[in-house]
């Protein structure tokens, strides 16, 4: 019989190889998903995981990479230091929603002048506006102690209303013939979110994932906020005692979380989709929920996790049109990522032992 | 705007209807949550359910199989939950999320083909001499057999958690896991039996709207009830007769705002289908300055060595 023992500390070992534990799993596990789906099981995995990096048209795909991760880094960041001190953000896809909303209708503001400060402008707005959204749960949880799962996830569904009220009504396009959805920011210069440098992926948003990975790294290493963060998590007791004060640190981590998925957002539709419409979140707020566990709540961890997650949508999307393999196959396969994850986990803090029952 | 069109015996007639689903898990995850166990997978629970029983009543023509199968496809989803937090003693905050969104992805592929079909249709129970009487006969008597189930599985678990044996066993786990383990109770057999009871609520709940209540299936058809549901809980106290109340109150929310939309009121209809999310909030937000109900050790890891 199995039983468990708790480690003294937590393994180190264990803690880097549970990811990758956990990513060997899934594909063993899809493999097997995909095999019941009638399709192929070795090709389908060399399909995602292979094809957009180095097949023929992966100069196609790798730009592509940079566009699907950064969202996801971008949100993960910020949910990860929240998650670290037990404070659970799970509706980044409403501050996304909202960030995106509010950096466009700036933008759309300005329509159609021509001025450099337009696009920084956005960038406030999307920002602004995701951390206003985040303050709703995070006011709400200090003030009255409300459940902030509860309360950012049902704003989830309040932002998606109000995504459609915005495409139908007040940002509709009035050139647009009557279709729901703005005007699209990519054919408006100065709001367009363009590649830095064409052909490789690399927007504004990229930058600011991989910013937001280094000042997380340092918040969480060199400063005493980021130690107050891992404290809370790792000992609340500790923490009171040290005097951490919990309503500051809760103002902070959502208002962080929701500013960073509010610039996702942002550079999302100012970018890559180019305008606000009815179908424009597509859940990266809620992948972005497995980034952070996968990336071990950790900067650089995320970064890496945000790379495979972006990595199994290509090749997911790769996947549906060369071997039919149905879109919800790979939502399922991101699912069973976070599952096996957790069900790893457990190794990093005890000990499985095999215990002989003996004769009382 | 036509406030005329709104009839309110036929209201809150299909109030009853819209709590319903609610109703079912609510009180799953009550029984849930007073033995100690947060499982945030009610969403995902309810939308399997929902395909699950959708799939087997189509296929075997009767809509009751159908609501068993519900039953058992959202029981044995909740059973990885109860894996991961029982045995491999994973966070239950993000197990819980982990059942969400596998729930939803695995929906979305059993679902592929079910799209746009009707499912066989669900008797309705006319309660003989009750459903004549005039205004209350049509509000309460006059339903599926499903919504007198869900009122009964209240009172049942009412029952069960005050006056007997088990259910101070089940409260005992969910206040204190160590004394329950010290007094020689199995905690992790109890809490996962908890668990499958509230999965095959939730899964029933969410096939009560696919096959009656709209009855089609859609992908993400659910739409956060299963959230809902969890706020229910918590503005209940942990009491079934609250969830209950809380159930009707919801449902009717809901059921006035559809009507609204249909009268054609001057609010866009955006404004109105927010509504039952907004005012969950408002709720949660007078409900938290009472934190005393909760179970204490209500998310909590039980492993015997400590």
């Amino acid at each position: 019989m199995l039983t468990l023992e708790k480690r003294p500390q937590p393994s180190r070992l264990w803690t880097y190889l549970t990811p990758v534990v956990a990513v060997i799993l899934t594909m063993l596990a899809g493999a097997v998903l995909f095999a019941f789906l009638g399709k192929d099981p070795v090709q389908s995995i060399r399909t995602i995981f292979w094809e957009p990096l180095f097949s023929e048209f992966a100069f196609y795909y790798r730009p592509q990479l940079l566009v699907k991760g950064a969202p996801l880094v971008l949100i993960a960041i910020g949910l990860s230091l929240g998650f670290r001190a037990g404070i659970w953000n799970i509706g980044a896809e409403g501050q996304y929603i909202i960030g995106a909303i509010c950096g466009a209708g700036v933008g759309l503001a300005f329509y159609p002048m021509e001025a450099w400060f337009i696009f920084p402008l956005m960038v406030l707005a999307g920002a602004l506006g995701g951390w206003a959204w985040a303050m709703i749960p995070a006011l709400l949880k200090v003030r009255f102690g409300t459940n902030e799962i509860l309360v950012s996830l049902m704003l989830v569904y309040v932002a998606e209303q109000l995504l459609a009220s915005m495409s139908l009504g007040l940002l509709k396009n009035p050139e647009g013939f009557g279709f729901p959805g703005s005007r699209n920011l990519q054919q408006y210069p100065s709001a367009h979110n363009a590649e830095l440098i064409a052909g490789s992926g690399m927007h504004w948003g990229v930058v600011s994932a991989l910013v937001a990975v280094i000042l997380a790294y340092i918040l969480l290493n060199r400063h005493m906020l980021g130690f107050h963060i891992r404290l809370t998590g790792e000992a609340p007791r500790a923490a009171r005692f040290a005097g951490v004060n919990p309503a500051r640190l809760i103002l902070f981590c959502l208002g962080t979380a929701g500013a960073l998925a509010g610039l996702a957002g942002l550079f999302e539709v100012s970018g890559p989709s180019g305008q606000v419409s009815i179908d424009f979140n597509v859940g990266y707020g809620f992948t972005a929920i497995i980034v952070a566990f996968l990336g071990r709540l950790h900067p650089i961890g995320i970064l890496l996790a945000g790379g495979l997650m972006a990595l199994t949508y290509i090749g997911g999307e790769i996947a549906q049109s060369k071997l039919g393999l149905p879109a919800a196959a790979i939502q399922v396969f991101q699912g069973m990522l976070l599952f096996f994850l957790l069900a790893v986990d457990v190794t990093t803090n005890y000990r499985i032992r095999r215990v002989t029952r003996e004769v009382a | 705007m036509d406030f005329g069109s709104i009839n309110p015996i036929l209201l809150l007639a299909s109030l009853m209807v819209a709590a319903t689903p609610l109703l079912l898990a609510a009180i799953g995850e009550l029984v849930v949550e007073r033995a100690g166990v947060l499982n945030l997978g009610v969403e995902g629970m309810m939308i399997t359910g929902a395909i699950c029983g959708f799939a087997i009543a189509v296929n075997t023509g009767s809509p009751i199989v159908g609501l068993v199968a519900a039953a058992a496809g959202g029981a044995a989803l909740s059973l990885l939950f109860a894996v991961l937090t029982q045995f491999a003693l994973a966070n239950q905050v993000a197990s819980g999320l982990s059942l969400t969104l596998f729930g939803l992805g695995l929906s979305a592929l059993l679902g592929q083909g079910y799209q746009g079909i009707k499912p066989p249709p669900f008797p309705r129970v006319d309660i003989p001499l009750l459903s004549d009487i005039p205004v209350l006969g049509p509000i309460l008597f006059r339903h599926d057999i499903v919504v007198y189930f869900g009122l009964a599985l209240v009172a049942a678990v009412w029952w069960v958690l005050k006056n007997t044996r088990a259910g101070l066993i089940l409260r005992a786990v969910g206040e204190n896991h160590d004394a329950a383990h010290a007094l020689g109770y199995k905690v992790v057999r109890i809490r996962i039996l908890a668990i499958m009871f509230g999965g095959a609520c939730a899964g029933l709940g969410g096939a009560y709207i696919s096959l009656i209540r709209v009855p089609q299936w859609t992908e993400g058809m659910t739409a956060g009830i299963g959230w809902i549901a969890l706020a229910l809980v918590v503005f209940a106290s942990w009491k079934p007769w609250r969830v209950m109340l809380g159930a009707y109150l919801f449902g009717g929310i809901t059921v006035l705002q559809l009507n609204l939309q249909a009268a054609g009121v001057a609010i866009p209809v955006e404004y109105l289908a927010m509504s039952p999310y907004l005012i969950t909030i408002l709720v949660l937000v007078i409900m938290s300055a009472d934190k005393s109900r909760a179970p204490a050790a209500l998310g909590r890891s039980f492993h015997a060595s400590q």
